[in-house]
């Protein structure tokens, strides 16, 4: 920690003109926890996009004969499947869908919760009540609970997936929004602002979201660990995605047969799945000490 | 005191009836007719409107709503499509089994939690913090259902110690207290256990850390109070907040199994969700949703309470 802080005492003034996201950029770099994380998840990112240039096996061509090799078996490196199907080429393309379903909810959640919390941070009032009393009431479901509700009742696939996962998370930065909104919106700048003319439509976007944005930020970068989680859990339990796709939670379901055969290939995808919300939640963790310069 | 306990009830009464809003529209958000997955294929039209009446589902929603919500109240949650019985008789005994597991993970999880976030928090930047601090950022990274595997993996499957699933050597009937069937709760509380205690833990620790940093306690120590003396006041201040985050977690194992009872076929509340969403028995899945629902508001309601007596700082606010 001391190093840290002496880092960023060095870094200031050195050169003044550094703003304040620059320093938290420089801190974050410095961090080996964060930057081990970030280059695991990057890693994890290109193969997944670069799929099918990285001379893979077919994920869905199956064979009766060669199922359920295990790890290290010869040009099966980790394996086949319960289908015989080869587990690297499946895990790394796995990867696409179950990101997508994991960071899509959070990444709207952050679009639309940010708005809500801005607004009724920001206008207060009625307004303030009406939407900050309608987030109390998700916060009366845990939030597992909650998405499996609505997964439940839309019925299986990836758009409900997204839509119950949405759901959930928009109170929860809705009212982190809101509460840092109100922090800012009584400081002197807005004050200004508004006395110089500015309308609310143009304080909120141009004085407040900059000022507000980065908490709502780290806040929502945590929330990507949980979501990776309940999304593959969706999937496990049947909510997700249909077989024979290859999605991690659902990997882990369709395998959950043939751990008294092959246990280890059986495990795999949950690793994955465990790998990335770590990550996902040390690198949140490295940001909000980053972006704390004050300590 | 009296009036702070009767403004939080006051104030849970529209939180309840927005939950039982909730739970009422989960089955009307449903793509086409709820009845349309208990009816056979070749139904007749003639039939299904038949059902349709019987079911209530031809009168308004709003009527409809009024309805359900007065049998609700009056403990009558309808009956499960799939079985014929009475929706709260089947969910209150699902719910007696998910709640020994949560109390035995709650057991298991918030001693490690508050073991180590205690020692992490005093021995802040030292090894000790390290490696608890690790231990709980894998606890609250972890899927849990996974965890589950892998601990029948490696307990069931490879040791042969403990039973892969179910709750009890007779099926899920009686629990009991003995070791035959305390056998099999084994592998279910711990994998519960492993997210409350990681959120225990960060929340002790950095809650530690706080109150370790402000000046009553370097008086106490220029007192020349003994360190434990320190200590006991540390657990003091912590408490109050340490008990909301238990008390929010206990509600979060209630009301979040679904996952980790289907990996151990454990009979509780989760498995009972599970089966009516995939048998789409929509009064079981309603009822069972507004049940955990209830029990996780009014544990909240009951931390709050139970967090305004022994601390006298959030009654004035």
């Amino acid at each position: 920690m001391s190093a840290i802080a002496d880092a960023a005492l060095q870094a200031a003034p050195a050169s003044k003109a550094r703003g304040y996201w620059a320093t938290v950029g420089r801190r974050i770099v410095r961090d080996k926890v964060s930057m081990v994380c970030a280059f695991i998840l990057v890693a994890i990112f290109l193969s997944a996009l670069c799929a099918p240039w990285l001379g893979l096996a077919d994920p869905y061509q199956g064979s009766m004969i060669r199922r359920l090799r295990h790890i290290g078996t010869a040009g099966y490196p980790l394996g086949t499947d319960e289908l015989g199907r080869d587990m690297l080429a499946r895990l790394i393309y796995g990867g696409r869908l179950s990101l997508v379903v994991g960071i899509l909810p959070v990444i709207l959640a952050f679009g639309i919760g940010t708005s809500l919390g801005l607004v009724a941070g920001y206008v207060g009032g009625k307004i303030n009540t009406a939407i900050m009393r309608t987030v109390d009431v998700f916060y009366a479901f845990p939030s597992v609970l909650l998405a499996i509700a609505i997964s439940g009742a839309l019925g299986a696939g990836i758009v409900n997936s997204i839509v119950s996962l949405t759901i959930v998370f928009v109170p929860q930065i809705t009212r982190v929004a809101e509460s840092v909104t109100t922090g800012v919106r009584n400081m002197d700048f807005v004050e200004a602002a508004r006395a110089s003319g500015a309308g609310p439509f143009t304080i909120m976007r141009v004085h407040m979201l900059g000022n507000v944005l980065g908490p709502i930020f780290v806040y929502a970068t945590g929330l990507i660990s949980v979501s990776m989680i309940l999304a593959a859990g969706l999937s496990f339990l049947g909510l997700g995605t249909k077989p024979p796709e290859p999605e991690w939670g659902l990997m882990l379901n369709t395998l959950r047969t043939a751990i008294y055969i092959n246990p280890w290939v059986a495990a795999l995808p949950g690793a994955m799945i465990f790998a990335v919300s770590i990550c996902f939640n040390l690198l949140s963790d490295g940001m909000r000490s980053a972006m704390d310069i004050r300590n | 005191m009296l009036i702070y306990i009767i403004r939080r009830i006051v104030y849970v009464i529209p939180i309840v009836l927005s939950v039982a809003l909730v739970c009422f529209l989960l089955v009307h958000i449903t793509p086409g007719d709820p009845l349309v997955a208990i009816l056979p294929a070749d139904a007749s039209q003639e039939l299904a409107n038949q059902m349709r009446v019987a079911y209530g589902f031809d009168r308004p929603l709003p009527v409809q709503f009024g309805l359900w919500l007065w049998k609700a109240v009056n403990g009558d949650l309808g009956h499960s499509i799939a079985t014929g019985r009475p929706v709260l008789t089947e969910v209150m005994r699902a719910v007696g089994n998910t709640v020994t597991l949560a109390i035995a993970a709650a057991l298991i999880g918030f001693t490690l939690g508050l073991f180590f976030g205690l020692i992490a928090g005093y021995f802040r930047d030292t090894w000790i913090d390290k490696v608890a601090t690790s231990i709980a950022i894998a606890g609250v990274s972890v899927p849990h259902y996974w965890l589950g595997m892998v601990l029948v993996i490696i307990f069931s499957v490879q040791l042969g110690w403990l039973p892969a699933v179910g709750a009890g050597p007779g099926g899920s009937g009686a629990w009991g207290w003995d070791w035959e069937h305390i056998r099999y709760l084994i592998l279910p509380a711990i994998t519960t256990s492993v997210i409350p205690m990681g959120i225990v833990t960060r929340t002790v620790r950095a809650l530690t850390g706080d109150i370790l940093s402000q000046d009553f306690v370097e008086a106490l120590r220029a007192k020349g109070l003994r360190e434990t003396d320190v200590f006991r006041h540390v657990i003091k201040n912590a408490a109050p907040t340490a008990m909301a985050v238990m008390g929010l977690q206990l509600g979060y194992m209630l009301g979040g199994s679904i996952l980790i009872e289907t990996v151990f076929s454990w009979p509780g509340s989760g498995l009972l969700l599970n089966s009516a969403i995939f048998q789409r028995d929509l009064p079981l899945l309603q009822g069972t949703i507004l049940v955990l629902a209830l029990f996780f508001v009014f544990l909240n309601l009951m931390v709050d309470i139970a967090q305004a007596s022994i601390d006298p700082r959030i009654k004035r606010s």
